[in-house]
């Protein structure tokens, strides 16, 4: 055991020094930035598109003090539900020639008018191409009604804020789940193709045949695996260091204001450690499985498209769990080796009984251990042999 | 003592068979040749022999123990495809070799500037492999080979690609490790280096071996030569000439008849031949090898004239 440990070991200095120490290993490091800045442009152009097609500019052909008073409702609307949902209302004095007037506040652009409301409070007639569009008709109507009884007074409510109710910390503790589930994913997501390829320099270079005269191929694996989990590690503390948008969503409230997980957030944290590594080692030792399959990088570039949709689908999988912890897909996504790590963290958001992480652990570990078994053999069969490839449907004939 | 002992190893490669049925017995200490053309079973022997494949059956004892994998320690393993990473230095691709045999990383380095000075690349320990010649990385290669010290060092082809000069220190390397107790395998299509190294011999042609033992042995199986040059160009002495006898240039070539050379000379003085000269010769390994492995076989091994 000690061999295979140092064995191991010697293969995880040189690849991890060597991972490290590389011209690529800073575009790893810079790799977080890209899909930030990209979320940052698309989040900002959708806002703004957002923003632009969804408040709807009704045209209201009213005397001054009516469009006051409709402004009015409108207000107090506002203060219940916020401004966005609403439509905005622009007013138009009325006209002699009202159908003239309709024709063309309906053909403005500026502002792009949707309907136009005419009529009054007291006879009010909608005009606009609503057919998909129901809710400004009926916000409308809501107004109009409002507006009609000038009474501006609210009825009395007496509101007493508490800390939680169970409706809130179920909801909130899923969303605990949820994001951490998200940031399990994508820090695995990266790795993949990194993986893919471990054993490519290996093969082009033909050391592996002195490694697989030197050490047993499982201790070769293992030593690649948790050199790239170290690697991985540095990168994740050199991105949380220099994470200032991180640290300051902390200060500002961002991540502060998450509800606190059932299992209490040092547990959590700890068990987030804990699963980011089973993550990393359960997909790691199937990618470098896969990987070792490949003889040239273009081979591995082929692989990587379906590979990250395979973790994609798991991704999926395993959000069944947050908000239905009982279901069966829930504990089919705990059960599923690949799939059992994210799970399992969004079952600790939303779960305090510890005794299932234990065995979830103990489960993961155990199929990184046969996945890197039945990998090493795989690749010995398959691979490590000057004859041509046999199917892996035929591996029990050698 | 035997350091390794081989018995009828199998190897198939779906419906090809690359190996069949090969024993070997090398006793400790000695320089072992494994001869054969190319695809005749030699790399992917050794290869069951190191235990980076397994045998299809047979079964195969490397210094004592039944798993190869279990002495590698005491193993060093030059394969035919030559394999350094490019980015790493000279010292750190040689302890890097000698780590996955065991030694500490730091002993490793120590010693592997030791080896690159007395072999003359002390100036290029701390450059990268992608600067080096393709000769020095081949050097870098061996020394990783040796740098743990091993009792059992395996050689796929170790000349290939070396220059003259770096093949003869390559073999006088071979020849030290032997000296010190060393049991050296190497394997070559090329007869020269296994005639002026080895002891003892496995001559490999389509995955089997056609004879395994002492060079001497393979030469003994076949008969003196005798090269006759007379001035006389017939007479009664011809009848002391076997059939088979041919001509080079103005010598008679034929091996020695049975009754030994006084006999021979006996006839020719008395049958009036007047022998100009009279040379009884050894065989060369590469006529045994012709002889054992067949002329076709030895055609395939390019029949290579030492350097």
């Amino acid at each position: 055991m000690m061999r295979f440990i140092r064995s191991a070991w010697v293969i995880a200095r040189r690849d991890f020094t060597a991972t490290v120490l590389s011209k690529a290993f800073i575009f790893f490091l810079l790799g977080p930035l890209f899909p930030l800045l990209f979320g940052g442009v698309f989040a900002g152009i959708g806002t703004n598109v957002a923003s632009q097609a969804k408040r709807p500019v009704v045209a209201v052909i009213a005397p001054k003090a009516e469009f006051d008073r409709l402004q009015a409702a409108r207000g107090r609307l506002a203060q219940a539900v916020g401004e966005d949902p609403l439509v905005e209302l622009v007013n138009y004095p009325p006209e002699p020639d009202l159908s003239a007037q309709q024709k063309r506040l309906l053909a403005t652009r500026q502002p792009p008018v949707r309907a136009v409301l005419s009529g009054g409070l007291d006879r009010p007639k909608l005009v606009g191409a609503l057919a998909a569009d129901p809710g400004t008709a009926g916000q409308l109507q809501l107004l109009v009604a409002a507006a009609r009884t000038s009474d501006s007074a609210e009825p009395e409510l007496e509101v007493t804020n508490v800390a939680a109710s169970s409706g809130t910390i179920v909801r909130d503790r899923a969303l605990t789940g949820q994001i951490a589930q998200v940031i399990l994913f994508l820090l695995t997501l990266m790795l993949s193709t990194m993986v893919l390829s471990q054993l490519i320099e290996e093969k082009s270079n033909k050391v592996i045949e002195i490694i697989a005269a030197a050490i047993p191929i499982d201790a070769m694996f293992v030593g690649k695996l948790f050199a790239m989990l170290a690697a991985s590690v540095l990168g994740l503390v050199v991105w949380i260091s220099a994470g200032a948008l991180f640290i300051q969503l902390i200060k500002t409230g961002g991540v502060a204001t998450l509800p606190v997980p059932a299992v209490g957030w040092p547990v959590f944290l700890a068990l987030g450690v804990v699963y980011f590594a089973m993550n990393y080692l359960l997909f790691g030792a199937a990618f470098l499985m896969i990987g070792a399959q490949a003889s040239t990088a273009r081979e591995v570039q082929t692989m990587s498209m379906p590979v990250t949709f395979g973790q994609v689908l798991i991704f999926g999988f395993a959000s069944t769990v947050v908000g239905s912890l009982g279901s069966a897909k829930a504990i089919a996504a705990s059960v599923f080796p690949l799939s059992s790590p994210m799970a399992m963290l969004a079952r600790a958001a939303q779960d305090g009984a510890i005794w299932p992480h234990v065995v979830a652990i103990l489960w993961q570990a155990l199929w990184v251990a046969l996945i890197l078994r039945v990998g090493a053999q795989l690749f010995r069969k398959t691979v490590l042999k000057s004859g041509p490839r046999r199917p892996w449907w035929k591996l029990s004939r050698a | 003592m035997l350091a390794v002992e081989a018995v009828d190893l199998v190897k198939d490669f779906n419906e090809t068979r690359a190996v069949d049925g090969v024993s070997l017995a090398v006793p400790t200490g000695t320089i072992y040749g494994l001869l054969g053309p190319n695809g005749a079973g030699k790399t992917t022997t050794l290869r069951m022999l190191l235990g980076i494949i397994d045998p299809s059956s047979g079964t195969r004892c490397v210094l004592g123990r039944d798993r190869p994998l279990d002495a590698a320690p005491e193993i060093g393993y030059l394969p035919e495809e030559r394999g350094l990473y490019p980015a790493m230095h000279a010292r750190d691709a040689i302890a890097f070799m000698g780590a996955l045999r065991g030694l500490p990383i730091a002993e490793g380095r120590r010693r592997a500037d030791a080896l690159l000075d007395e072999h003359g690349l002390g100036d290029w320990s701390k450059k990268s492999i992608r600067t080096l010649s393709k000769g020095m990385a081949q050097i870098v290669q061996l020394l990783g080979t040796i740098i743990h010290k091993p009792r059992l060092i395996v050689l796929d082809e170790p000349f290939a690609g070396l220059d003259a000069i770096n093949q003869g220190k390559l073999e006088e390397l071979i020849r030290r490790e032997a000296r010190g107790g060393v049991t050296v395998i190497f394997s070559t299509h090329v007869i020269a280096h296994a005639e002026r190294l080895c002891e003892e011999i496995a001559i490999i042609a389509k995955g089997k071996v056609a004879f395994d033992g002492r060079v001497d042995e393979a030469r003994s199986r076949l008969r003196p030569i005798v090269r006759l040059r007379t001035r006389a160009s017939d007479g009664p002495w011809r009848s002391a000439i076997p059939a088979t006898a041919r001509r080079e240039g103005h010598d008679l070539v034929f091996e020695l008849p049975e009754g030994g050379p006084e006999p021979l000379l006996k006839a020719l003085i008395d049958g009036g031949a007047g022998i100009e000269t009279l040379a009884i010769e050894r065989p060369g390994l590469h006529d045994a090898f012709v002889a054992i492995a067949g002329a076709r076989t030895a055609e395939a091994m390019g029949q290579e004239k030492p350097q």
